[in-house]
């Protein structure tokens, strides 16, 4: 079994309705939603550990929904999703972070929040040497470490 | 049979390694097992883009989320804070935050000043030559003269303050609260053979620049060029003794599962106070039913954590969030006793300086800050990247009920019972937590700072894992004595976290190394009759 085969078809459409329900699309900052079709590979060929937590999130949906997310109107989808939420303790959990891992290191959403997209090791990044002379109140009063007998 | 040795350490950690390469001088034959491997740093996190994706799995700080081979598994539901670690050469410092502050002397005479816990059978001038030497070892950087901390020498410049240094500065100027930048093992420059950090900032679960201390890259390459030998994969399930009650050696499950026997002439556990405990109560015999140097009683007991009461929130200024090291700043404002506060003791302050994007995403979309829908955006784009913490790092004082024990049905992959633990935090603890926030709260709003979000306790806190063996002269009220012998088995030696008789406000990773030095000072200083 390959790691797209993890979840069922009907899993698949849930998680890409729950992901555009957590995260649209906006033009206003170009970047896409995470129903994304990159976004959702990246989900699928990475759940590894996760896909228990996941698998058990997206069949308590499908409980709640009784059919398909993307097939019912945007209330029910709205309040099947709210009582998840609420409900739905690690599984659910893990449903949003898996999500959100997803689409935080995807290359147009990191360039649209000003960052690089790319692993912090071997450039690392350059930090200002900031302003020393804010420690000079600090230095200015007298020591003070609890003394021993 | 394997050929025995003069001396086998249990655990390639920070007390392990440090102990190791002191003794490596005697040129006697030394042996450390160790139940993880060397290190590979082109596999750390930070040479991925997924690097904070692994901080949720296989590279997360607690061992039952990561639940590699060489991690065992620890029964932490009756606790608050859960226990995190890590299991390989190296041990823990391969993944922490390098914050670097010391006990402070006060912190020896608890009981003298203020009439609670014990006093410790050292003191801190005692450990002043061997915090140096660590220091330099570990490779400091920081800047000397804090008129609140005991003063330190540190080799290298500090840490820069960045972007979020100011912010926490500034604010603490007007309240008129110490702060001072932290004492680091992050190497700000080239040092014995080490890089310099380049700021990956994703530091905690190891760093691949090798700037971070960690003892696999300090202390393991010259302790193994002494003639140390260290072999890996080694799981110790018990410390075996002979008819004379002295410790013999050691079971042990090699790399390919195999058990061995490995005997020595004396064994020194390096294992942290949750590992320690565990093999010690594991190595119950009929001269010792209730287990192995336990006599007192105490072997598990009086656990320590070191809750942390953590507060954050996000200023309009842009902050350092990943681009730099976690920790920069300390606060010991707050550090002595001063009963108007309600309680006894006091705590230190850990300023963080931001986090990652899906750090962010995850945990304020968890504390229901970051909303789902089409504002989604706009609020991300308020917080990512604009997030400061302020951290109160609570002395915890030693309570019996707070133990390690050995859970019944638990094991770990080679059948050895796995530690559980039964810890609460104590009412004056939850006053100073409550004190801490409040003050937290305060610097933040100095800052600027709004969205104000609470994590107290920390639950995947317990990075300090002390008091579960302690140090002390009567035998009636400790495991070892202040030297870090045994009472019970004159050639058992423990130097991890587990001798602390208290737990002071600050990390402890430098006080334990200092204090596995001073032992292994103490052993070479009495070899001629270190068994009376």
């Amino acid at each position: 079994m390959t790691a797209d085969h993890a979840l069922t078809p009907r899993q698949q459409d849930d998680l890409r309705s729950v992901a555009a329900m957590m995260i649209p699309a906006s033009s206003e900052y170009d970047v896409p939603g995470a129903d994304d079709a990159a976004i959702q590979a990246d989900i699928l060929a990475t759940l590894g550990r996760d896909t228990k937590q996941v698998s058990a999130a997206l069949d308590h949906i499908a409980r709640l929904a009784g059919e398909p997310l993307a097939a019912l109107d945007g209330a029910k989808r709205e309040a099947v999703v709210t009582e998840f939420r609420a409900g739905g303790g690690l599984p659910a959990a893990t449903l949003a972070r898996v999500i959100l891992q997803c689409y935080y290191r995807d290359d147009r959403v990191l360039r649209s929040l000003g960052l690089e997209p790319r692993a912090p090791f071997p450039k690392g990044h350059v930090l200002p040497d900031g302003d020393w002379s804010l420690l000079d109140p600090v230095k200015a009063r007298p020591a003070k470490l609890r003394g021993v007998p | 049979m394997n050929q025995a040795v003069d001396v086998l350490i249990i655990g390639a950690g920070a007390s392990g390694a440090a102990v190791a390469w002191s003794l490596a001088n005697t040129k006697m034959h030394i042996l450390c097992l160790e139940q993880g491997g060397w290190m590979k740093p082109s596999e750390y996190p930070s040479t991925g883009r997924d690097w904070e994706a692994k901080f949720y799995g296989e590279w997360s700080t607690s061992p039952n989320i990561r639940g590699r081979p060489e991690d065992y598994p620890i029964n932490d539901d009756h606790s608050p804070i859960k226990v995190v670690n890590f299991n390989g050469v190296g041990g823990s410092t391969i993944m922490y935050t390098a914050h670097w502050p010391r006990l402070h002397p006060s912190d020896f005479r608890v009981r003298t000043l203020d009439g609670v816990a014990d006093d410790w059978p050292i003191d801190y001038d005692t450990l002043v030559p061997f915090f140096e030497e660590n220091d330099r070892m570990m490779g400091v950087s920081g800047l000397s003269g804090d008129p609140r901390s005991p003063l330190t020498h540190p080799p290298m410049p500090p840490q820069p303050l960045g972007l979020s240094g100011p912010l926490i500065a500034n604010a603490m100027n007007k309240l008129g609260w110490h702060w001072w930048p932290s004492d680091t093992t992050v190497a700000t420059t080239d040092y014995e053979g080490r890089a310099r950090c380049i700021n990956l900032g994703h530091c905690t679960p190891a760093c691949a620049q090798g700037a971070k201390a960690s003892t696999d890259i300090t202390y393991w390459p010259q302790a193994l060029r002494a003639g140390v030998e260290l072999k890996t994969h080694c799981r110790v399930r018990e410390i075996t003794t002979n008819e004379h009650g002295m410790a013999s050696g050691v079971v042990y499950y090699d790399e390919d599962g195999v058990e061995q026997f490995q005997p020595a002439e004396v064994v020194i556990l390096a294992c942290n106070g949750v590992g320690t405990p565990r093999i010690l109560l594991n190595s119950a015999s009929g001269k010792f039913p209730d287990g192995l140097a336990n006599s007192s009683g105490l072997v598990g007991r009086n656990l320590m954590f070191h809750p942390y009461a953590q507060i954050y929130g996000f200023v309009s200024e842009p902050t350092d969030s990943n681009r730099a090291p976690p920790t920069c700043l300390w606060s010991k404002e707050f550090y002595d006793t001063d009963l108007t506060r309600g309680f006894v003791r006091g705590y230190g302050i850990q300023f963080g300086r931001g986090a990652g994007p899906v750090f962010e995403a995850v945990v304020s979309e968890q504390k229901g800050i970051l909303p789902w829908g089409p504002d989604h955006h706009r609020i991300f784009r308020r917080l990512n990247g604009h997030r400061l913490h302020v951290s109160a790092i609570c002395e915890d004082l030693p309570e019996t009920h707070n133990r390690v024990t050995l859970d019944p049905v638990l094991k770990d992959s080679h059948g050895i019972p796995a530690p559980r633990i039964d810890y609460t935090i104590s009412e004056n603890s939850q006053k100073m937590m409550a004190h801490g926030l409040a003050r937290g709260r305060e610097i933040l709003e100095t800052a600027g700072a709004t969205d104000i979000c609470v994590n107290s306790p920390i639950p995947w806190g317990g990075w300090h894992l002390l008091g579960t063996a302690r140090m002390g002269t009567d035998p009636d009220r400790s495991v070892v004595n202040e030297w870090g012998r045994s009472h019970d088995v004159k050639n058992l030696f423990i130097v991890d976290g587990s001798v602390f008789v208290t737990s002071g406000g600050v990390n402890p990773t430098s006080t334990i190394q200092a204090i596995a030095l001073y032992v292994a000072d103490q052993i070479k200083q009495r070899l001629a009759n270190l068994f009376d």
